[in-house]
């Protein structure tokens, strides 16, 4: 057999067989997440005339982009978004204070391997971290997916990506990410489903296989899979998820690939995107010195516990420097919380860090604006020109390692300088 | 500013295969913070979205935006964010069609689902210059700029369905409402069927 992880997940979710990629199907989710895109739906729904849900219990809403709300117009729409999951039955209703989507869904064990997941966000690719189908979709075709409980989706080739490591110390999945996106560029992947195997990625956390799925969409990926194993298993029993309510797929030994790629992670060093587009990457190194003002440690791609874990590991002891504002956005609720029993959040306080409750925050322009002329460093996903307040501002991205380095030192710097050569993972396992 | 395009204007829109005329041109790579920043999501009339349109490239590249009828773009155009309002901001602006190298995959359907024609035509993107008008007939599957003409693959008859009903959702409540249709009929005939056999009942007696 030759089939790859997409198109095993696509058969599974239409119900059809012997489907092959550009063939486009009717599939059925098995989760449909809005965020706070959530009032967009409803008002769609209404305006359709609609009241019947395909399923409720499919329907999952997390109100991250904006919380706590800012204005009373987003006041309203979180309102609007409450009171229709209470009226509708809707039981995964996440509000403000939850986090982001993803990080929330996957916590809460309601994200299991071999399921299709759409949502309207892009960067629902972070789904194949437990081994699911997660693609981003827009408002109508969430609303539509509410009431028909299908989607067409055009079966996509797949691209095969295999990591050596170690890494160098100092580098992480997100150096790894960004030296792929920009080898590959913003449209490598386009359409495409990619997968990443290899000795590097087995021994991954599910929240560094989070950030490695995540930045997939910036390859223009419509889903990424990491083969799910004994890690994928711990993570959704410590999430309360019964080893028999999942079945795993895995792609066959001889699944056809558009495309492998072969990344040596042991050569790789500390990698930085430069404004203004996410596939414009050069190493650390090129651009170290280059001047701070705000380093914004958050979103979706890296704000989970162990990249907190590292930030404060560099920044204990230390200071933020004087003319840099460092804002710290935990990616969720729980992670938040595990970080200040840990004395993590401590920590990032008393070296100078801004603390603000979970979610989305200045990645989605939720605060941490920039003055015209400013320049952020942030571990986010996107750098597009007034993502972050001024079109006149420049964002780059980096890990949070390089992020709490630079911070520091409020110039942009390469964090091997600033750990010794003891592992990481021992302090975030 | 040009006035935004009228809803029955876009239905007219609608109703033709050939659609196009003065064209704006970008580049590669224009992604959704460029076409409609973050901080206008809190809307979803494509009239009002039209006003920020492009706004980050400034004032002038909107001018133009408002007076064209053809986006052209190069590759992987609107990559970025599931937003889409990257595509009904363009509906607003009175954009009739894009044409593009490539587009990232979620534009691509939020084009479709809100019935904004968006083909894949590098040969016409090397061909039109800036202001120069194109048109699109994405029934027969070509653009036409000035005396030539390039082909693209049209649409799978599925999607072509749901453009042709101005996007998702007034094809799904078409569908809808055609079922209801339908159901209704059936019942109609059921009743008619089951009348039979007591008018004859009747007539027995």
């Amino acid at each position: 057999m030759n089939k790859t992880f997409a198109v095993k997940a696509l058969e599974r979710a239409s119900g059809e067989t012997n489907i092959v990629p550009g063939q486009i199907v009717d599939a059925y989710p098995d989760l449909y997440m809005s965020h706070t895109a959530s009032w967009r739906c409803i008002r769609t729904l209404e305006r359709m005339g609609v009241d019947k849900l395909y399923d409720p219990d499919r329907i999952a809403m997390v109100m991250d982009h904006i919380s706590p709300a800012q204005t009373a117009e987003t006041a309203a729409f979180h309102q609007l978004s409450r009171d229709f999951a209470a009226r509708m039955g809707i039981k995964k209703f996440y509000d403000v204070n939850a986090g982001i989507a993803h990080i929330v869904l996957m916590e809460k064990g309601l994200v299991l391997p071999g399921q299709l997941i759409i949502g309207t966000d892009s960067h629902s690719t972070i789904y194949g971290a437990l081994g699911a189908f997660g693609t981003g979709v827009g408002f109508s075709e969430i609303t539509a997916t509410w009431v028909t409980g299908k989607i067409w989706l055009r079966v996509p080739e797949s691209i095969k990506i295999e990591i050596q490591g170690p890494l160098p110390v100092g580098t992480y999945p997100k150096d790894v990410m960004l030296k792929l996106i920009g080898d590959v560029t913003a449209d490598g992947a386009t359409y495409c489903s990619v997968e990443f195997h290899g000795s590097y990625v087995e021994q991954l956390t599910v929240s560094e296989r989070m950030t490695m799925c995540n930045l997939a969409m910036e390859m223009g990926a419509k889903n990424a899979y990491v083969p799910p194993d004994a890690e994928t298993e711990k993570y959704l029993t410590e999430a309360g998820v019964p080893l028999d309510s999942y079945e795993p797929l895995a792609p066959d030994p001889g699944a056809s690939y558009r495309q492998i790629i072969s990344v040596d992670g042991r050569s790789l060093s500390p990698q930085i995107a430069v404004p203004h587009t996410v596939d414009n990457v050069v190493s650390v190194d090129e651009v170290a010195g280059t001047k701070l003002d705000q380093v914004f440690i958050g979103s979706c791609a890296n704000a989970k516990y162990d990249d907190l874990a590292i930030a404060a590991k560099v920044l204990a002891g230390h200071k933020v420097a004087s003319n840099v504002r460092l804002i710290v956005t935990p990616a969720s609720a729980v992670v938040m919380a595990k970080a200040a029993a840990d004395g993590i959040v401590t920590t990032l306080i008393e070296a100078g860090a801004m603390i603000t409750n979970p979610g989305c925050g200045a990645c989605a322009g939720n605060g941490g604006a920039m003055a015209d002329g400013e320049v952020t460093l942030s571990t986010a996903n996107r750098n597009f020109r007034g993502r972050m307040g001024s079109y006149e501002s420049k964002i780059y991205l980096s890990s949070p390692a390089t992020a709490a380095a630079s911070a520091i030192r409020g110039v942009i710097t390469n964090p091997s300088e600033m750990l010794d050569s003891r592992p990481l993972q021992s302090l975030v396992r | 500013m040009t006035s935004p395009t009228s809803q029955a204007e876009r239905n007219e829109m609608d109703t033709t295969s050939q659609l196009g005329n003065k064209c704006i041109v970008f580049g590669d790579n224009v992604n959704t913070d460029v076409i409609i920043p973050g901080r206008y999501l809190i809307s979803i009339d494509p009239v009002e979205l039209a006003k920020h349109a492009f706004e980050p490239l400034g004032e002038e590249v909107q001018q133009r935006l408002y007076a064209s009828h053809v986006v052209v773009g190069g590759k992987n155009f609107g990559c970025g964010s599931a937003r889409e309002q990257a595509s009904t901001c363009l509906i607003g602006a009175g954009v009739k069609a894009v044409v593009a190298r490539s587009y990232s995959r979620v534009f691509f359907r939020n084009a479709i689902n809100t019935g904004l024609v968006a083909v894949e035509c590098p040969a016409a993107v090397d061909a039109i210059e800036e202001g120069q008008d194109a048109w699109v007939d994405y029934h027969a599957g070509f653009v036409t700029v000035g005396e030539q003409q390039f082909s693209f693959s049209p649409y799978p008859p599925m999607l072509r369905e749901i453009l042709e009903s101005g996007g998702l959702i007034p094809h799904l409540m078409a569908t809808i409402a055609n079922e209801k249709a339908a159901a209704k009929k059936e019942i109609a005939a059921k009743r008619a069927a089951a009348k039979k056999p007591a008018a004859k009942k009747e007539e027995s007696r």
